[in-house]
């Protein structure tokens, strides 16, 4: 794989795939099951741009060839087309409500969150995963969190989302048990927002 | 570390599978999550569930505990904790402090559960309807309706018949006020302790081929009457070991003239307690 990298132009996966792939799903699980909490991230070395390591690695942790992946656009380049064909050989979609995963790389002009997949009520667990790649997760306006995972009150300032977002959220959350789980990937740190939390205010 | 296999046995994408349908799992707390649980070393009812949660979670760094009825030094809890030991050579403890995954067949353990631990339960029938409903069409539309008046129905006759709710083990709970969950087979005395517990609890049935979860800090609510709340089982003996009262005890048969003792269900509670009192 390393070999034929300068030769491709590339980019090699996990260099430990078993391990690594273990210690990305463990932030997310960290993440998704105590919603707010800025988790510390495990990453690749290297990632095709527009995509942050971070974001890479947990699209390598979790997607593979049963789970059809939608890029926005901003996203959906020939690298890393290449890079997620190859490393995770997962099928691409064309539209966000076709998608198990879907990766955010310009959440300014993303979807509304109802365009995805919200599931159904029998099977509320076949909605999308959205994977948002956002630059920090503090210096956002702070939401307060209440739901399973949060003892009294979890604050998450994820920054660089559109200005209906918090809408968005609130919408998805009434959809309960339906609706589209969300993974903020900033450059260091994963934060996760299940369907199952409230936001406040 | 027996070579020949992946870590931790299963290959990487069952693990993704496993994985992807717990995230689901702790996204809808109390809702079974169908997988594809594949054949494993042992009989379905050993523990298959759990083991293949267990795999798709642990690392190399993890510390593993094992009871089966609360003892980690029976039949299944040894087994499970040495297939472990060999695919994927992680520590093993009878320590429930120590541990960071315990997996745990049919007891939560007495010694209180702390953040950033994982409780794996071995589950062997996840549907809480099942008996009430067979057909998985119409339970899957209750749950989706949260149409649980069938189950209030069941407490009620055992209410008619016995004067009190005769359920003592895998004892019904509404998970965040949403979704009718069967706690696995733990006797009832148990299900105070996951009501909003520190730790991340998680639910594998091999056989049935479902996962569901408890996210920390969740409302898990045994399900009961106004007049007729939720009780634990209590006993007016102590352990005879330990002298504990507040645990959960088995009862002993010690010889063929009706002799037995009570003892504690959970080893490593009772001997900690013992060893306390010999400093």
């Amino acid at each position: 794989m390393n070999a034929l990298a300068p030769e491709t132009g590339l980019l090699p996966g996990f260099s430990d795939p078993v391990a690594q792939s273990q210690k990305v799903f463990r932030v997310v699980l960290e993440a998704m099951s105590r919603p707010g909490t800025i988790v510390a991230a495990h990453t690749v070395a290297s990632a095709p741009r527009p995509l942050d390591p971070v974001a890479a690695a947990l699209i390598l942790a979790l997607v593979d060839y049963e789970t059809p992946l939608w890029l926005d656009p901003a996203a959906a380049q020939p690298a890393v087309i290449d890079y997620l064909r190859f490393h995770c050989g997962c099928p691409l979609v064309e539209r966000p409500d076709q998608a198990a995963f879907a990766l955010i790389t310009d959440p300014k002009s993303m979807p509304p969150l109802s365009s995805f997949y919200l599931g159904s009520d029998e099977y509320p667990d076949r909605s999308t995963t959205v994977i948002v790649q956002v630059p920090h997760l503090d210096g956002g306006e702070g939401w307060s969190l209440k739901g399973p995972g949060i003892r009294d009150q979890a604050i998450l300032s994820a920054g660089h989302l559109p200005a209906a977002f918090k809408a968005w959220v609130q919408d998805n959350h009434l959809l309960f048990p339906r609706g589209i789980d969300l993974l903020f990937a900033a450059p260091t740190h994963v934060a996760g927002l299940p369907r199952s939390t409230q936001l406040e205010g | 570390m027996s070579t020949g296999y992946n870590f931790a046995y299963l290959d990487e994408q069952t693990k993704r599978m496993l994985r992807r349908a717990l995230l689901k799992a702790v996204a809808i707390p109390g809702y079974q999550v169908p997988f594809g649980s594949r054949e494993m070393p042992l009989p379905y009812g050993w523990g298959t569930g759990g083991i293949q949660v267990t795999a798709a979670v642990i690392g190399a760094d993890d510390i593993l505990k094992v009871i089966d009825q609360g003892a980690d030094d029976t039949t299944n809890a040894v087994s499970i904790r040495r297939f472990f030991a060999r695919t994927a050579g992680v520590a093993t403890t009878e320590k429930t402090r120590e541990a960071t995954v315990i997996q745990t067949r049919h007891r939560i353990p007495e010694t209180p559960l702390s953040e950033g631990q994982i409780m794996v339960y071995q589950v062997p029938i996840p549907e809480p309807l099942r008996w009430l409903e067979p057909r998985e069409t119409e339970t899957r539309k209750m749950h989706a309706l949260a149409d649980y008046g069938a189950m209030h129905v069941k407490l009620y006759e055992d209410i008619a018949r016995y004067g009190h709710i005769a359920t003592t083990y895998d004892y019904p709970v509404l998970v965040n006020d949403r979704y009718l969950m069967r706690p696995s087979p733990i006797p009832k005395f148990d299900n105070p302790k996951m009501d909003n517990s520190p730790a991340l609890q998680l639910f594998g049935a091999g056989r049935e081929k479902r996962i569901y979860a408890v996210p920390p800090y969740t409302s898990v609510k045994s399900l009961d009457f106004e007049d007729h709340p939720f009780e634990i089982q209590r006993w007016d003996q102590a352990c005879a070991l330990c002298g504990a009262t507040e645990s959960f005890l088995d009862e002993v048969v010690t010889d063929d003239a009706g002799g037995r003792m009570y003892v504690c269900s959970d080893s490593d509670y009772c001997g900690e307690r013992r060893d306390e009192v010999e400093q």
